[in-house]
């Protein structure tokens, strides 16, 4: 057992925060505002590699680990929700299951463009019928020749309007259910293919979320990724990853909360004294720090174990659930603290306290997370 | 062609400073930094490494925790790290700084369109004197204060700050520039810098390393071989209360005119 982070990590750790401070702050307020994707943002992230962190450099990767990457993703999202699930759907999502289940010719034709970030991914699973009940995809994918053709549409689409590049999932067998799944590589123009309006949401208001629409859409036989009917494990296997993503997400929100709330209570006096010096701010302050150590030891332990190739769907199940239940408690209580100011849109931790719940609620809601820890236990 | 960049870790000023008893800086105790004029001074190198592909190498002198920053130079993209590091150095003024600088770029070697940079000043000492002395010791011309570059062949041009204005100077090359912020905005580590960082070469030349350079000399380096000694270092007095003067005519105006002179504020 080793609590020590690497000297690469160390020096990541800095770099990132830097980039954050100066590059992702300075926007965080507007984009949340005006409802923009931050594109200049991920044209510098993809400069400095932050795109396919801990992917091969064979591919166009930055060559380093999980951890390094779960790192990046909290230390976006201490200052910028959005930022940080941009380069999280990007990699877990989109990337990640073309390295983990592609052919070497989909490897050499996609990871490239995607891991310099030259290309945005995105991940279509959900249906507007198929939530949590991922089983009852409705979008059909039937061969004919060298070709599948997609029909149905896909919902809440994370990075949906400006990927290139989709991983998304249908029906090629109705008849076979769970093993009736198939996963395509599909490209922004293929035929067929558009996406829907940007959905306006309370939270992560940046970031690009929308429907897919295939119809009559045209994909290559060879885009499709893994084997016919093994779409279901993939998308399972793409989703336990995501989660440590989101889970680090929801870590850097309640840091970036502490952070601000630690700042705001030594400097804001009433009765004569800094909202520091009573009790009740340290005690609160105490609690929210605590929770927030013990989420980050679940998150990196999750990374850990994804990057040792131990099973870690049970480790990144509980990291997502404890680090988003803490990251909603937290910005809550990071409002509380200050006051009225707190409820307004001149101080950052009511935008942390939206961000912050959906976190609960994507790439496998709490109650799913409880469901893969239950069944980890045994006791389904 | 390479460029050899001469930095410094300094303390993190905006954290606490503290001295040791000798009034030197209680350099252990800090949280460090690279000096942010010699962070312009490493990307205005690796602007010229990314338009002509030569080499950039990077030179410290501290202890040896300064490899810590050295890496991070490694990282944002230059070729080769030295670390001038033995107690023999310890307390040099920037006379036998610049000495023990100049031999370690002797023992590097420079070549007919090799550069030295380095920043403006440090902001700890605050003499922006170590780059011109280490010119003058390699008997290289010297452009300090350069707010731009631009190399052609063996001349360099450079368009150097005055307090009132801009001069343009060109210069051949082997030459030594200081650069000022406003040369360039420096860049990011990168992700696969980093992961590179730990396999770039980095030496570290000892006093061993360097005592047969005829600038090392025991009277000239280190806390004795500096002419210049501190005697003192004291934290300036913090200010009193503030005064309110009231009034809205010239006696009050006057007033505040001639108090503010008496603090040589105005």
């Amino acid at each position: 057992m080793d609590f020590h982070l690497t000297k690469e990590q160390q020096m990541l750790r800095k770099m990132y925060r830097e980039f954050a401070e100066n590059e992702v702050k300075p926007l965080a307020e507007e984009i949340d505002e005006e409802e923009r994707f931050p594109m200049e943002t991920v044209e510098k992230m993809a400069k400095l590699g932050m795109m396919g962190i801990y992917f091969p450099k064979e591919y166009g990767g930055a060559g380093g680990d999980v951890l390094s990457y779960a790192m990046c993703v909290e230390e976006l999202a201490k200052v910028c929700g959005t930022t940080a699930v941009i380069v999280s759907a990007h990699t877990s999502l989109c990337c990640a299951p073309i390295f983990e289940h592609g052919t070497e010719e989909q490897k050499q034709k996609y990871l490239p463009d995607l891991l310099s970030g030259r290309k945005i991914g995105a991940f279509g699973l959900t249906e507007p019928g198929a939530g949590t009940d991922a089983s009852g995809q409705q979008t059909t994918a039937v061969l004919e020749g060298d070709h599948y053709v997609l029909n149905g549409s896909k919902c809440f689409i994370t990075n949906g309007n400006v990927a290139d590049t989709f991983v998304v999932f249908a029906m090629t067998d109705k008849k076979a259910g769970n093993h009736g799944i198939s996963a395509f590589i599909v490209e922004r123009d293929f035929p067929g293919f558009s996406q829907g309006k940007h959905e306006k949401k309370m939270g992560i208001r940046g970031s690009s979320t929308c429907d897919l629409i295939f119809e009559d859409c045209i994909v290559p036989k060879e885009n499709l990724l893994g084997k016919e009917g093994k779409g279901f494990k993939i998308a399972m296997q793409t989703l336990d990853g995501g989660r440590i993503g989101i889970a680090s997400q929801a870590l850097g929100l309640a840091e970036g909360a502490i952070d601000e709330a630690v700042k705001y209570t030594k400097e804001r006096v009433q009765f004569g004294r800094r909202l520091s010096q009573f009790q009740n701010t340290q005690f609160q302050l105490a609690d929210m720090a605590c929770r927030t150590q013990a989420a980050q030891h679940l998150v990196y332990a999750a990374a850990m174990a994804k990057e040792n190739h131990e099973s870690y769907s049970e480790k990144a199940a509980m990291a997502k659930l404890f680090a988003a239940e803490t990251a909603s408690d937290v910005t809550r209580r990071a409002v509380q603290l200050f006051g009225g100011y707190g409820y307004t849109r001149e101080y950052p931790v009511e935008r942390m306290m939206r961000d912050a719940k959906i976190t609960e609620i994507y790439e496998g809601t709490s109650e799913v997370q409880r469901m893969v820890i239950a069944k980890y236990l045994g006791v389904n | 062609m390479k460029i050899i960049v001469c930095v410094k870790q300094v303390p993190d000023t905006s954290g606490k400073v503290a001295v040791n008893p000798d009034g030197t800086l209680d350099r252990a105790s800090m949280q460090t930094i690279t000096n942010p004029d010699d962070l312009n001074a490493v990307e205005a190198a690796l602007k010229l490494k990314d338009e002509t592909g030569c080499k950039v190498v990077v030179v410290t002198m501290g202890p040896p925790p300064a490899e810590g920053m050295l890496r991070e130079i490694l990282a944002r993209g230059a070729d080769e790290a030295v670390l001038v590091s033995a107690r023999e150095f310890g307390g040099s003024d920037t006379y036998a700084t610049s000495q023990i600088l100049a031999s370690a770029i002797n023992r590097i070697g420079l070549e007919q369109d090799d550069v030295v940079m380095c920043g403006r000043q440090a902001i700890d000492g605050d003499t922006a004197q170590v780059g011109p002395q280490i010119a003058e010791k390699l008997h290289l011309p010297q452009v300090t204060y350069a707010a731009e570059i631009h190399k052609a062949g063996n001349a360099i041009t450079v368009k150097r700050m005055l307090e009132d204005g801009y001069m343009t100077i060109k210069v051949k090359t082997p030459c030594l520039l200081t650069c000022i912020k406003e040369l360039n905005e420096p860049r990011y580590m990168s992700v696969s810098g980093v992961f590179e960082a730990y396999s770039k070469p980095m030496e570290v030349f000892s006093y061993e390393t360097l005592k047969d350079d005829p600038l090392i000399d025991p009277t000239t380096i280190g806390l004795k071989g500096s002419p210049t000694n501190i005697l003192t270092s004291f934290t300036p007095p913090l200010k009193g209360a503030g005064v309110m003067l009231e009034g809205a005519d010239k006696e009050t105006c006057d007033k505040l005119a001639g108090l503010l002179a008496k603090k040589h504020i105005i």
